[in-house]
């Protein structure tokens, strides 16, 4: 009896999950409290990049400006806690709820233009919110902002300890993409996925495409926003370069490397690329000399990304 | 007054910059329907060129031609390994596999210059200031920028409407098939038309050069306002790309110099300083969504796109 291909790629999932499960105690037990930040660090990248699969590789949208609610999210923290305010439970709402609302305004413009005009238009608008966190001089303006005290949840959870912050990214993404799951399975992810494939078939049947679009890019935008506060609190830190529109492509890369519309694509991209980048960075300083073109070779030979090669493996 | 007839020539000067980088990356949009990000890694690689070959050949003009040859060069053989393969697919994967070749050329950069920033210093005859109208002098420099670039765009507007290889290049945007079928070699017509798109960016990054440092990541900021250019303008088309190329340079020189005092007559000194800042760093994207709401598809939009 041979694997089948669907078993095989539920087996690499679980096998992925089970290890992020079991991270902290490799940690506690190796002393290596180096893996536990980097592995925190892509915990709360693949919930931004999980977002952004959401409308590219779900909707077919090719945001280039997603790194921007990142830094939205991560901003509304920071300007808080500067305030004073650092309890979670109204950080976190407020955090959300910017998001929410830069991405409507952002969406509602952007989506009047498709194709690549879709993709330089978000890439504008990302850069100019870059360049009005530049413009922010009480709050570091270039320099950043560093955050002195995390968010605090009523001593329900300390996210100064890093075991639960671990956990707690581990929880918000897994529940994500339970949500994300759900969500592209009913009736909305259905259009969603049906935009992608023909536009003018589904204007034709009577959907109000626009509005879904739109739904669909507040929903990610907000997400991006919960994996800003997320990061925000990690590295206890905000500046314009969590924004900066390489990061955006940093986010797009992995979700084309895990592998596009796929729901544990953007997870596996995000081990896969930083992983990689730690590996590759401990070789050489150069290290980016060598994922520029390996980037290129993905892109030319392995469309289908990680998920992709998995899903070939039945053939062999 | 003199400053704002001073500040509009340095509008015009970087417009016309920016035009010689967007005019490269519309005219592969257009014919090759290929999203090139890494057009602002030859711009730099531009810089980088003259300022090696000025330093090594001790002549200015001599430099600059090397290295646009060289940029020229670089140009062709990128296009022959790495993005004839990407013609025909999708924007999703120009975008990355040219996201992944400024990575390469970064860290190339680096690997060959090292991190610090070079200068490309000016020749005596180019770095005085002459007088324009009584009472206002303006940098030799600046207007050599301005006449090579306009000189520049005009040649280009001939070769595009008025010569053979012109016809060609505006058959290939409008139908690529047909031109093949008739008998063109449509990939020598492409590679050519990268290397004329590269050689445009070459340049304008090595007439940038002696105005700011050559330095990593300097093709980036300078590729989005292009971007901004050619969606303001139209994609595919160089009479668009021309026009909002000069508005756009015009609206963010001339706001970034004169918001601040604009501000201060509605707000405090400390107040106008900080929203002046930030809001002439946005003033073109404003502009940029108010014509994309206006004009989803640009000021000037190529016919049958």
């Amino acid at each position: 009896m041979t694997v089948s291909w669907l078993d095989l790629r539920r087996i690499v999932v679980a096998a992925l999950v089970a290890v992020l499960l079991l991270l902290p105690l490799y940690s506690w037990a190796s002393g290596d409290a180096f893996a536990l930040t980097l592995f925190t660090r892509i915990l709360i990248l693949a919930l931004a990049a999980s977002s952004l699969n959401l409308i590219l590789g779900y909707g077919g949208m090719m945001s280039f400006g997603h790194a921007a609610y990142l830094g939205i999210g991560g901003y509304a923290i920071g300007i808080l806690a500067d305030a004073g305010v650092t309890s979670g439970f109204v950080q976190w709402p407020i955090a959300l709820a910017v998001s929410a609302l830069f991405a409507l305004a952002i969406g509602a413009l952007s989506l009047r233009t498709r194709g690549v005009y879709f993709i330089m238009i978000t890439l504008a608008f990302a850069q100019m919110i870059y360049y009005v966190a530049s413009g922010l001089d009480a709050y570091g303006g270039d320099d950043g902002l560093t955050i002195y005290r995390r968010s605090t949840f009523a001593g329900l959870i300390d996210l100064s300890d890093k075991v639960q912050f671990y956990y707690l990214c581990l929880a918000l993404l897994l529940g994500s993409l339970y949500g994300l799951w759900r969500l592209v399975n009913a009736r909305f992810g259905l259009v969603i996925q049906g935009v992608r494939s023909n536009e003018r078939r589904m204007r034709a049947i009577g959907f109000p495409v626009y509005r879904y679009k739109l739904a669909c890019f507040v929903i990610a935008g907000t997400l991006c926003g919960l994996a800003g506060a997320l990061l925000a609190n990690h590295t206890d830190f905000v500046s314009p370069a969590m924004m900066y529109w390489t990061r955006s492509g940093d986010l797009i890369v992995m979700v084309v490397l895990g592998g596009m519309g796929s729901l544990f694509g953007p997870l596996i991209g995000a081990v896969a690329l930083l992983v990689l980048e730690e590996a590759l960075s401990r070789v050489t300083e150069y290290w980016q000399i060598v994922l520029g073109p390996m980037l290129l070779l993905v892109v030319l030979f392995a469309r289908g990304g990680i998920d992709g090669l998995i899903a070939l493996a039945r053939h062999d | 007054m003199l400053l704002l007839l001073e500040q509009c020539l340095n509008g015009l000067q970087f417009g016309l910059l920016l035009f010689l980088l967007a005019a490269g990356l519309t005219l592969v949009f257009g014919i090759m329907d290929l999203v090139n990000l890494a057009h602002g890694s030859l711009y730099m690689m531009g810089a980088y060129f003259a300022a090696t070959f000025v330093e090594r050949t001790g002549s200015f003009v001599a430099g600059c031609v090397m290295a646009l040859v060289a940029t020229l060069v670089l140009g062709i053989v990128v296009e022959i390994v790495a993005l004839r393969r990407l013609y025909g697919r999708d924007h999703l994967d120009h975008v990355l596999g040219t996201f992944g070749l400024i990575l390469f050329f970064n860290e190339l950069v680096r690997l060959i210059w090292g991190p610090a920033g070079l200068t490309l210093p000016l020749p005596g005859w180019l770095s005085i200031s002459v007088e324009l109208i009584p009472g206002i002098y303006y940098p030799t420099y600046r207007l050599a920028i301005i006449a090579t670039a306009l000189l520049v765009g005009i040649s280009l507007y001939l070769v595009v409407m008025r010569t053979r290889l012109g016809m060609l290049i505006r058959a290939g945007a409008s139908n690529r098939e047909m031109v093949g079928a008739l008998g063109i070699d449509i990939r020598l017509l492409y590679t050519l038309v990268f290397g004329l798109g590269a050689a445009l960016a070459g340049l304008a990054g090595l007439m940038q050069a002696p105005i700011l440092t050559v330095q990593i990541g300097m093709g980036e900021n300078i590729l989005i306002l292009a971007f901004v250019v050619i969606v303001i303008g139209g994609i595919g088309s160089i009479r668009g790309a021309f026009i909002a190329a000069v508005f756009v340079g015009l609206v963010d020189t001339v706001g970034r110099a004169f918001l601040p005092d604009l501000l201060r007559l509605l707000l405090s000194a400390s107040a106008a300083s900080t929203a002046a800042r930030a809001l002439s760093s946005m003033l073109i994207y404003l502009v940029m969504a108010v014509v994309l709401v206006v004009r989803p598809a640009g000021l000037f939009p190529a016919p049958g796109r």
